[in-house]
């Protein structure tokens, strides 16, 4: 996959004093869906505001498609569609008109049938002359989608698209990111959700304090950082673990009914068996044996403690 | 230049106008034509010529400019405001666009509507009183110049207001006193000497005098000067523009 988005020593610090990036470096590969996921404050949404022009960054580069941000900002702006976190719209545009004007701002010239194509595609052609203000939360999001895609942009930038948003509308909008992606559009998502990051992206960034702490491929990140657990039900309870398993890092449950052995799936022993072995040795009589694999939230937040 | 984004701003503000017909066009035309009723039938068919030319006439390019002021600014800073308001000048701002044609577009639109506004008062205006022309080219030159300068003043302000009190502060203290004193309704020779010299500081004048030069050839100030005192504000408020989108002034952080 070729780089279509490629970031260097990106800083951004604010009137205030505020240093909302410290020296961002990523590449972003065409084609791929990108979130960035991270606590508020993180820095997310000034990464993409920098990238789509809305904030002047204070050092560092920023290309996209080989363009640079400023200097060719006419070929990036171009390439680049943004949903906004807020429903910014206004409201007593009709809908067909707010995405006239969209695709006029762009410089492309009047589409009708890419547009009704796009509407459809949304579920929105029925609501075409309808005023924006007549319209559900849901609906306005997916306006903000259209407009987005108005210009036929090759890159897609989502800021936490499902905020506030119900559960059903929320897997609506992960199938309209599939679809995009399919159609060949990159897309950069920011999200607070770690299961809408787990859920569709194909690499996760994870931002704290202004710092892009790693990107990984989301399956790489899970096994590379993840942790398994071994959850072993006893037979018969216990009260202390015998003086043989207390090498082992073994958590006790209160009821004294189970085990908990966590390992890593990375290194070359895992130990279970001599774990296991210890167990027979002790006279322990295993009922039931279960396996975890600890999901993108535990690894979010294990890597924001350790900061 | 991207000519398509300075299409869409300038057909959007110029819809919204229609949208909004009453409030845009109706209703200044109709405050026109009540002052014509008020201080050109009743009160000035009582009132003498001023310098040869009929009170009720004479009055026409005073109360122009009165609509084509207040209406270019608050037309203007409305225009660049509410979408900063709503937060939907994202857009704009996202969009491979530059600073000049989004200008261009706003102002271009601001200027248009209160060009109309004014060619209708000037046709209410010839169903109250007996109008004439004297240079009809420079007349559109004034008109023209007024509206584009008046209308980049309140694109300023719409990009410095950071709520609707600022927003309206300026069309309602500043501007509308200083039309008022400007000469609209009377000549700076019939003011008492002192207060002659005060008014020769304040802008309008120059404005009302040229203007009302290109209807009756009556001044109360050189042609040429009030020419350069309106291109001395154009480019005073061009100079403050560049400036603004240079530092991204309340647009970009």
């Amino acid at each position: 996959m070729t780089t279509i988005i490629s970031i260097s020593g990106l800083s951004k610090t604010y009137e205030g004093g505020h240093q909302a990036l410290k020296q961002i470096n990523l590449d972003i590969k065409r084609g791929e869906i990108l979130a960035l996921l991270g606590p508020n404050g993180a820095g997310k949404t000034t990464l993409i505001s920098i990238i789509c022009g809305l904030v002047s960054p204070t050092n560092g580069h920023v290309t996209v498609d080989g363009f640079d941000i400023i200097d060719d900002f006419r070929q990036t702006r171009s390439r680049i569609g943004l949903v906004p976190q807020e429903l910014t719209l206004a409201a007593f545009d009709t809908v067909w008109n707010t995405l006239c004007f969209s695709r006029g701002l762009f410089g492309k010239k009047p589409d009708p049938a890419y547009l009704e194509k796009l509407l459809k595609d949304l579920s929105l052609y029925d609501k075409r002359n309808s005023e924006l203000r007549t319209l559900s939360g849901g609906m306005k999001r997916r306006v903000l989608i259209a407009k987005a895609l108005s210009h036929q942009p090759q890159i897609l930038f989502l800021d936490e698209p499902t905020a506030g948003v119900d559960v059903e509308l929320r897997k609506d909008m992960w199938q309209i990111v599939h679809r995009l992606r399919e159609s060949g559009v990159t897309i950069i998502l920011t999200t607070h959700y770690i299961e809408e990051a787990e859920e569709i992206a194909d690499r996760v960034g994870i931002m704290h304090g202004g710092e892009l702490l790693l990107v990984e491929g989301k399956h790489i990140l899970m096994q590379k950082l993840g942790q398994k657990k071994l959850i072993i039900e006893l037979k018969e309870p216990i009260q202390h673990l015998p003086e043989s398993m207390l090498s082992y890092a073994l958590e006790l449950s209160p009821d004294g009914q189970q085990l908990t052995y966590t390992y890593d799936t990375q290194s070359n022993s895992t130990g279970i068996t001599a774990l296991l072995q210890a167990m027979h040795g002790a006279g322990l009589s295993m009922k039931d044996l279960n396996t975890t694999q600890s999901s993108l939230q535990d690894i979010f937040v294990n890597l924001v403690r350790a900061r | 230049m991207n000519i398509q984004a300075i299409k869409v701003i300038y057909k959007y503000e110029m819809l919204r106008t229609w949208n909004t017909l009453f409030q845009s066009i109706a209703s200044p035309v109709l405050s026109t034509a009540l002052y014509f009723i008020v201080f050109g039938s009743a009160i000035g068919s009582r009132i003498e010529a001023i310098e040869g030319v009929p009170y009720g006439s004479f009055i026409v390019p005073g109360l122009m400019m009165l609509s084509l002021l207040t209406q270019s600014v608050s037309n203007a800073s409305f225009g660049i405001f509410f979408p900063k308001f709503t937060g939907t000048v994202y857009e704009v701002m996202s969009a491979p666009i530059s600073f000049y044609e989004i200008l261009i577009g706003y102002v271009g639109a601001a200027a248009t509507k209160s060009l109309i506004i004014g060619l209708i008062i000037l046709l209410t205006a010839g169903f109250f009183v007996d109008l004439q022309i004297a240079h009809p080219v420079w007349m559109v030159t004034f008109l023209i110049l007024t509206c584009i300068s008046f209308s980049l003043f309140g694109f300023i302000i719409g990009l410095w207001a950071t709520n609707f009190e600022k927003l309206q502060i300026v069309p309602l203290l500043v501007i509308t006193p200083l039309v008022f004193l400007g000469g609209t309704f009377y000549s700076v020779s019939m003011l008492p000497p002192m207060w002659q010299t005060i008014t020769l500081f304040n802008p309008v004048l120059y404005l009302v005098s040229g203007f009302r030069w290109s209807f009756f050839e009556v001044s109360d100030v050189n042609v040429g000067i009030s020419l350069s005192v309106i291109l001395l504000f154009l480019s005073l408020c061009s100079a403050l523009v560049w400036w603004m989108f240079k530092t991204g002034y309340r647009l970009k952080q």
